[in-house]
């Protein structure tokens, strides 16, 4: 064959498989919608679920929310006090963690910490015909198994935001003021005039549900559809964090872009 | 793992997450501060705002009183029409002078409201006929420029 046709094909290939992929992923997740009435209600499974991604991130959040905030804390003091305005130090720690670095450093780690474990857990099943098997007994995997995963991960991540920022501007207070020596006074302020409510705190919010959102799918949808192979489960590991940090990224930046233009 | 554990550890890790988000709403954001209770609108206009934003904090003696609606271009006067929400709880008198100022030498700009002493107050729909524009530098600058040349000639 000509090489400028196999080329084509090959990236005709290439694009139809994505956007294949992308329509039974969409697919998939309109399932879990169809039978979350079935998984809510055995709550049990979703609370445990919520035990495996919520509770157990809740190390690698609080710590690296720590250090995230302190080191804030001091890049920022070091050019605030440049400029004279060391004081606004607490309202440059506590923005940037509300708005960007809160959700999308708690959707990165998410995804490193439970969407692996999801994709694993979920292949392996697969591999080990786990969920064949339940179908053959009338027991719907998605309503079983990928639901409760998904609202697990959907009530998590807004949690984990919300204690990763809290966290983090503890961090960043904890340099200013006592190691640095910010007045107490104006960095909680400062802060308190400068940080809204709506459209700081709640956007942040937003953002991190949304994140969950694609999260979760991506993982779930990774192992669901990983090759029952131990290299396959392996390949669809890889690609859960690949995808959702990119994702996680892109809709970072329209989600800001229109939280931003309105 | 035992049910009743894992419930404790799941209500335990919601507990702390809406502790994160009373904390994140209360100490840090101006949810406590921000909340104006039922206010009345009134405009004020100006020739000049300088750089007076929607949002920003109209005060009096130094107290948010209310806020800044919104700000719109009138182009029969041509000028910037700004309505202000302010307080039920704080009646103003008719006469009021709604001056637009900046906190600290490049800090934001707001609006100062200083009372006259007229007996009516300002009722919701009013407008604040008294008002001062804000400064801009680059007119002060120019101002005192001409002053001193006009001194320098006068010799």
């Amino acid at each position: 064959m000509n090489p400028i046709f196999k080329i084509l094909s090959s990236l005709g290939n290439q694009v139809t498989s994505r956007i294949w992929r992308l329509g039974s992923a969409a697919r998939f997740f309109f399932l879990i919608l169809i039978y979350s009435g079935e998984s809510f209600r055995r709550i049990h499974l979703t609370i445990r679920e919520i035990y495996f991604t919520g509770v157990m991130s809740l190390i690698i959040i609080i710590v690296s929310a720590f250090f995230v905030g302190m080191v804030l804390g001091l890049q920022g003091y070091y050019t605030l006090q440049k400029y004279g305005s060391s004081e606004s130090i607490g309202v440059l720690v506590a923005l940037a963690l509300l708005r960007e670095l809160g959700p999308v450093v708690t959707a990165l780690l998410f995804a490193g910490r439970a969407g692996t474990a999801i994709t694993a857990e979920i292949g392996l099943m697969k591999a080990t015909e786990q969920l064949s098997a339940m179908e053959m007994m009338a027991v719907s995997p998605i309503a079983r198994i990928i639901g409760p995963r998904f609202w697990a991960g959907v009530i998590s991540m807004p949690i984990l935001a919300s204690i990763f920022s809290m966290v983090g501007v503890m961090g960043g207070y904890l340099v200013a003021v006592p190691i640095i020596g910010v007045d107490h006074g104006a960095f909680w302020s400062q802060m308190n005039v400068n940080v809204d409510f709506r459209f700081d705190v709640i956007n942040g919010l937003i953002k991190s549900v949304v994140f969950g959102v694609a999260c979760t799918i991506i993982a779930l949808y990774e192992g669901f559809d990983a090759p029952p192979t131990a290299e396959g489960v392996s390949r669809a590991t890889t690609r859960t964090v690949v995808t959702s940090s990119l994702t996680v990224l892109g809709l970072d930046f329209i989600l800001t872009s229109f939280m931003i233009a309105h | 793992m035992d049910k009743t554990t894992l419930d404790i550890w799941v209500g335990l890790f919601v507990a702390i997450g809406i502790a994160a988000l009373l904390g994140l709403a209360m100490k840090v954001g101006n949810l406590t501060s921000n909340t104006l209770g039922e206010t009345y609108a009134v405009t004020a206009n100006y020739e000049n705002i300088g750089g007076l934003k929607p949002r920003a904090p109209v005060k009096s003696s130094g107290v948010v009183v209310g806020r800044i609606d919104n700000i719109k271009f009138d182009t029969k006067a041509y000028q910037a029409v700004v309505t202000l929400k302010i307080d039920k709880r704080y009646p103003f008198p008719k006469d009021t002078f709604a001056n637009i100022y900046t906190s600290g030498l490049l800090g934001e700009q707001y609006i100062s409201l200083e009372a006259g002493g007229d007996d009516q107050f300002l009722k919701e729909g009013d407008r604040i006929s008294k008002t001062q524009d804000a400064v801009v530098l680059e007119k002060l600058i120019s101002q005192f420029l001409y002053n001193k040349a006009t001194e320098e000639s006068k010799k």
